[in-house]
């Protein structure tokens, strides 16, 4: 039977990290299908879990009570949602829509927090590739900030 | 760098057709109100004068291979553009062009060609985009990455279309804020570099938009193992003369009118960053 270790060996984020981290992953993660328009997470959601983006897409929004749903970010294939799972005390921030047929691996994350205070080297480790990621996500806010095509 | 006339001297042309592409945006056909000719390279501008108002510079969006009528597309924002906006079919108006320096479309010939368009940047790539696409065998991979404010202010929807539907161009489209019903990407241009598949040690990238866009576009590119030697840029400064005369144009060392508005970053990089020169 396929197993998701090597698509989880092959994910943009997780290329290059130990095998033997790799398959403890496999135990927290799961196939997941999301319907177009299908919340993926809510904000202020217990942040559980995350998600590998293996087809479709999915939208980034922030809710304002003036201006109603904001999208400022969509993500494809090879890309990364949720990161709060990681910070204290593990709320989501913003929702999560499926703007088509999505499919993913969802990553039990409270699975994952568990294996990561066995492990301090792991825990070192998913910090390094997810700081970038929380990186991207402020830049993107950042340049809907600017409004780059205005000028 | 083709020159039809004397630089100074300004020809009649009238306006064949005009058409509305956005709530700002419009795109004018011109033809020589006498006889005449024209040619340009993708990347040069006109100094298009609406008679009692003033002259502005604007890029030539048409295709070289066939330049006239001669296509300009304008973004109404002051003065002279909202004159423009508001003349009609049958009207003259005072041009004096081509001007300036030319995409390096020949020199990117056996590379790939990565075109990154923000905004109202489009319409100076398009000479560019049409003479690739006219010797397509010729050119490696060609991406197309165009971002704008909202889906209604894409330009050209129709041509994305095309091109988009073509298997030797790879066209990609994102918006920094989505309207209702809109599926495509969201986000600024930029992050479309990371993800577009071409060989960065042997690509040509050209870009326009709002100099802001262009600094992180730029800086992608450069993450992504472009040299900036190959990374082209267009500025956009005000001016007055067009030929290298009053100095409004002054980049550095260089007067965009004359020695620009293309220029490839390594020349222009050092003037780029420093703010109000
Ligand atoms: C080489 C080159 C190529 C170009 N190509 C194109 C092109 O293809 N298409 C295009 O649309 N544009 C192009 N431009 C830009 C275009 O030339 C300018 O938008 C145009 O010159 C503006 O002239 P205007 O008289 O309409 O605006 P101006 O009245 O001079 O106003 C210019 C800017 O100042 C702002 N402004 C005006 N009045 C005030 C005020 N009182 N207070 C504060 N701000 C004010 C306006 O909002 C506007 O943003 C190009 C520029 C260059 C240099
Ligand atoms: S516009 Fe006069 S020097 Fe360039």
């Amino acid at each position: 039977m396929e197993t998701l270790e090597p698509i989880l060996a092959e994910h943009p984020v997780f290329k290059g990290l130990d095998p033997q981290y790799i398959k403890l992953m496999v135990g927290c993660a799961s196939n997941v299908r999301f319907n177009q328009g299908e919340f993926i997470t809510r904000d202020g959601d217990q942040a559980d879990e995350f998600y590998l983006i293996r087809a479709g897409s999915v939208a980034l929004d922030v809710y304002s009570p003036t201006k109603g749903e904001i999208t400022y970010l969509t993500l494809r294939e090879g890309e990364v949602v949720g990161w709060s799972w990681l910070v204290s005390p593990y709320r989501v921030h913003g929702d999560v829509r499926a703007i088509q047929i999505t499919r993913a691996i969802r990553i039990d994350a409270k699975c994952l927090r568990e294996k990561c205070t066995k492990d301090p080297q792991l825990e070192l480790e998913l910090y390094k590739r997810f700081v970038p990621i929380i990186v991207d996500r402020v830049e993107a806010m950042t340049m809907q900030l600017l409004d780059v095509y205005s000028d | 760098m083709a020159t039809n006339q004397d630089s100074m001297t300004m020809r009649p042309f009238r306006i064949r057709r005009t058409a509305q592409d956005t709530y700002d945006t419009f795109t004018m056909e011109l033809e020589p109100a006498g006889s005449g000719e024209f040619t340009f390279a993708p990347g040069q501008f006109n100094m298009l004068y609406v008679f009692g108002v003033g002259e502005v510079p604007i890029s030539i969006s048409g295709d070289p291979t066939d330049p006239l009528p001669l296509i300009h597309t304008t973004r109404a924002v002051g003065t002279v553009t909202k004159a423009l906006q508001k003349l009609k079919k049958g009207d003259v108006l005072g041009m004096r062009g081509p001007f300036g320096s030319a995409w390096p479309v020949e020199q990117a010939k056996g590379k790939d060609v990565v075109i990154v368009a923000g905004g109202i940047g489009l319409p100076p790539l398009r000479p560019a985009i049409y003479q690739i696409l006219a010797n397509r065998e010729e050119y490696g991979k060609f991406v197309l990455l165009y971002g704008a404010r909202t889906p209604d202010d894409l330009l050209f929807p129709k041509e994305l279309e095309q091109w988009r539907g073509r298997f030797d161009m790879d066209v990609t489209i994102t918006v920094d804020r989505a309207t209702d019903g809109w599926l495509g990407n969201v986000g600024v241009v930029t992050r479309l570099i990371p993800k577009a598949v071409f060989d960065p040690k042997n690509a040509v990238a050209m870009l326009v938009g709002p100099e802001i866009m262009m600094r992180f576009t730029i800086a992608d590119l450069q993450k992504a193992g472009m040299a900036d030697k190959d990374i082209y840029v267009s500025m956009e400064r005000n001016m007055k003369c067009g030929v290298g005369l009053c100095g409004h144009c002054q980049c550095g060392p260089s007067f965009v009118c004359k020695d620009g508005p293309v220029y490839s970053y390594e020349t222009i990089r050092d003037w780029m960053r420093k703010r109000e020169i």
